[in-house]
């Protein structure tokens, strides 16, 4: 499971390299995210663009990972393509998260 | 007249056309085998006739069909899986048998979904096919796990 993170001052945003985050590597995805989060960091975005598919337990991985970062720091995700947007809509996970159609401009200005 | 049959194939054209529409693939109750596949499947010349968003609700609904009984039917054990589907007029109509656990008393999960605001992390599979399928049915025959379902196909078939 390739996870690429990119250190900006405000935020980090960690790109996805995988096609797919599936039943098959959910487990890779949680054990290398909780790596990646270890820090204080506010916001963390989660660049989707190049998943192509997520299953329920891929959702419920990247669900695992807004859980462990706690209440006071934020999770949000970016570029959800066309199948990975109907599985988070469906299950209504969208509301939970900020999704960014691409990934906020301002944020690689900001520091 | 058995021998008529066979000697005049063409005379049951339904029956020849069903099986050139059909694909059916094998699998080892593994989420690898799993994730290759619906890779190779979605490969194959029969979903290459789907659209993108045809071909997105489809592998989504076969991938939490196929990791359901990887992870509880064959929760003890491997086995085998076999999905056929086949694409006609009224979508894709799917099959998957599994020689694993039966289904908790017999039948499908409700598949109800639990509020987002309690931060699920399952319980989502069910939900999703039971969503983007039809005429969703279970059976347990012989020992075997049948579960059969319809995707409409939205939109032409290319």
């Amino acid at each position: 499971m390739e996870l690429n993170a990119e250190v900006l001052s405000h935020a980090v945003i960690i790109h996805v390299m995988e096609d797919r985050i599936d039943a098959a590597g959910a487990i890779q995805f949680k054990e290398r995210m909780r790596e990646l989060v270890a820090g204080t960091t506010p916001v963390v975005i989660l660049d989707l663009s190049r998943v192509a598919f997520v299953d329920s337990s891929g959702l419920g991985a990247v669900v695992s990972v807004l859980k462990l970062m706690g209440p006071d720091r934020k999770l949000q995700l970016s570029g959800l393509t066309p199948t990975v947007e109907k599985v988070f809509r469906l299950t209504r996970m969208d509301t939970i998260f900020t999704i960014h159609l691409t990934l906020p401009e301002e944020l690689r200005h900001a520091g | 007249m058995p021998d008529d049959r066979m000697n005049n194939p063409t005379r049951y054209p339904a029956v020849e056309e069903a099986v050139q529409d059909a694909t059916r693939i094998v699998i080892p109750s593994d989420p690898f085998a799993v994730r290759h596949g619906l890779k190779s499947l979605f490969q194959s010349l029969l979903l290459q006739k789907l659209d993108e968003a045809n071909r997105g609700k489809a592998e989504i609904v076969l991938a939490e069909a196929l990791n359901n009984i990887v992870e509880h039917a064959y929760a003890d054990g491997k086995g085998e899986i076999e999905l056929t589907i086949c694409l006609n007029r009224q979508g894709l109509n799917c099959k998957i048998v599994d020689h694993g656990a039966p289904m908790p008393d017999g039948a499908l999960p409700s598949g109800v979904l639990g509020s987002p605001d309690d931060l699920p992390e399952g319980g989502f599979g069910w939900h999703l096919i039971r969503t983007l399928s039809e005429d969703l049915s279970y059976a347990r025959v012989a020992g075997q796990n049948q579960l059969t379902f319809r995707l409409t196909t939205e939109q032409s078939v290319a």
